[in-house]
């Protein structure tokens, strides 16, 4: 469904990608791991082209991302993304983050938005904070409404960029919970994240990262059993160890 | 040393000997001062009686002209202002450009010789008809000037807080809007400047305020504001004290109101679990 193929990208002088590929098929579940400034979440914002790319090519569901005749907000509108720091505009309440683009953007009437809303508010338990400010909510429960904002526009894949790093430790599990539910619903999804509990659950594959590299790019048992690569056994004794 | 000074509130309620100087009525029309003289029978010859209008009344009609032009030109600011500023965070660098040049134009020269470039220069860099249209057809053309010149003026200054307003909001919310399919512009009209004129009220409240006190500067083309109306009794009555003080009294006033709107406003539109000046 997404194709990845030998995308290089630059700022300025610095390379920031260095040719990388991968895959992800429908319904498979990709995380990508590796050190801070790595490249993971440049590489997951070229996806939905959120980050231009000068070389390479990467295509969802058959259309090309860096072709200057593809409808972008189309294509975004189908891939849904998480946020480190969730994102949810905080001027609007719960639902009105989760109903903005399903009426600015798939057109649906505010009644039908609404019923939609709340029906994934329903789904990750927020019901009664419906009506809720962002400020007036903890980080697990914004992560949950952007999780639910994502929904609401029927993704065909959906993009996490480190999605629990900003969160308090007890509330890191109330959002995996839900992405662990997704993943077992056959959601296409690609998670940057250092989560290597969650990579063991639910990954289909794990692609580590180094210095805008794909080092590794394996099948979970085959990565979490022998890595190739010595970086990515040292990255992996580094944060297995605790 | 000691000044001494008899104060005396009573000038503002006398009646000037003269017409009513502001320039709304015309001369010669029945009713305004001279023409009067001797035609009412019922009068006396008691202080100044020849004239209709105590100088309170010329107070007044300054203090209005002076809330008219400031109003009028704070629409003209808010809105190209905006306009300006959100110019200046967009991607097209040739938009961002002509942005840019506007507010370092407008902010970097004096505002009293821009007020005397549009009113004694762009009349004459206009098309013939249009200038003279300007100059002799176009009622009030002083007034207008002010509020132009005052407007655009300021608009710079908004501009700025506009754009900084803007840059505040981090980069992910502007991604979060991409991410979901919205177009630059639904970003920007859903997002980030909902988000941006909330955090720009303060500055944009001093602004407001700014161009109450601005205004006055409009008097060196002729509008009767009430700086100008505070000048010219103090002319005719040399008790300069009192005039003043009612007119500093009086755009201390005019500033005040404008604060307790803005606080309203700025209470009215806070975002809930977030803390603003004037909330709960």
């Amino acid at each position: 469904m997404i194709e990845i193929d030998n995308v290089s990208k630059w700022y300025g002088d610095f390379q920031v990608l260095n040719d990388c590929s991968t895959g992800v098929g429908k319904g498979e579940v990709v995380v990508v791991c590796g050190p801070s400034g790595s490249g993971k979440s440049t590489l997951i914002k070229c996806v939905n082209g959120l980050e231009p790319f000068q070389e390479g090519k990467i295509t969802v569901d058959g259309v090309s991302v860096g072709d200057k005749s593809t409808n972008l907000p189309r294509l975004r509108s189908q891939i849904g993304m998480l946020f480190q720091n969730f994102e949810l505009f905080p001027h609007m309440t719960a639902l009105e983050n989760i109903c903005l683009a399903q009426t600015k953007v798939l057109d649906r009437s505010p009644d039908e938005a609404e019923e939609r809303g709340m029906k994934l508010l329903e789904r990750v338990d927020l019901v009664e904070h419906a009506h809720k400010h962002p400020a007036q909510l903890s980080g697990g429960q914004q992560q949950r409404v952007a999780i639910a904002r994502a929904l609401a526009m029927d993704p065909i894949a959906m993009l996490f960029d480190e999605p629990t790093s900003a969160l308090d430790p007890e509330m890191i599990n109330e959002v995996l919970d839900v992405m662990v539910e997704l993943a077992h619903e056959g959601m296409t999804m690609i998670v940057v994240t250092h989560e290597m509990g969650f990579a063991r659950k639910v990954a289909n594959r794990v692609v580590f990262m180094d210095e805008g590299s794909i080092i590794e790019d394996a099948d979970k048992e085959e990565f979490f059993g022998t890595p190739r690569s010595d970086r990515a056994q040292l990255f992996l004794s580094k944060i297995l160890e605790h | 040393m000691a000044m001494k000074y008899n104060w005396d509130w009573s000038i503002l309620l006398c009646r000037s000997p003269e017409a009513d100087p502001t320039g709304a009525v015309e001369p010669g029309t029945p009713g305004s001062g001279a023409t009067e003289f001797g035609g009412g029978m019922g009068q006396t010859f008691d202080t100044g009686a020849e004239c209709a209008q105590p100088y309170f009344d010329w107070i007044v009609s300054g203090l209005s002209w002076t809330v008219i032009v400031a109003c009028a030109a704070w629409v003209i600011t808010f809105s190209l202002g905006s306009v300006i500023g959100v110019s200046r965070t967009v991607e097209n660098k040739t938009v961002r450009a002509i942005a840019t040049a506007y507010v370092e134009m407008f902010r970097n020269v004096p505002l009293l010789l821009q007020m005397f470039i549009w009113f004694f220069v762009v009349p004459e860099l206009l098309p013939e008809d249009a200038g003279r249209w300007l100059k002799r057809e176009l009622p009030l053309p002083e007034y207008w000037t002010a509020i132009v010149c005052l407007g655009m003026y300021h608009a710079s200054r908004t501009a700025e807080q506009v754009r900084a307003g803007i840059e505040s909001i981090p980069r992910g919310q502007t991604h979060a809007g991409l991410a979901m399919g919205l177009t630059r512009t639904q970003v920007y009209r859903h997002v980030l400047l909902p988000v941006s004129y909330r955090i720009i009220i303060p500055p944009l409240t001093s602004d407001f305020m700014g161009i109450f006190k601005n205004s006055s500067v409009a008097l060196t083309i002729g509008v009767m504001e009430l700086t100008a109306q505070s000048r010219q009794i103090a002319e005719y009555t040399f008790n300069i004290f009192e005039v003043f003080t009612a007119a500093t009294v009086l755009y201390m006033m005019v500033t005040l109101i404008v604060v307790t709107i803005m606080r309203f406003v700025e209470a009215k539109v806070r975002i809930p679990g977030t803390i603003a000046l004037g909330g709960d």
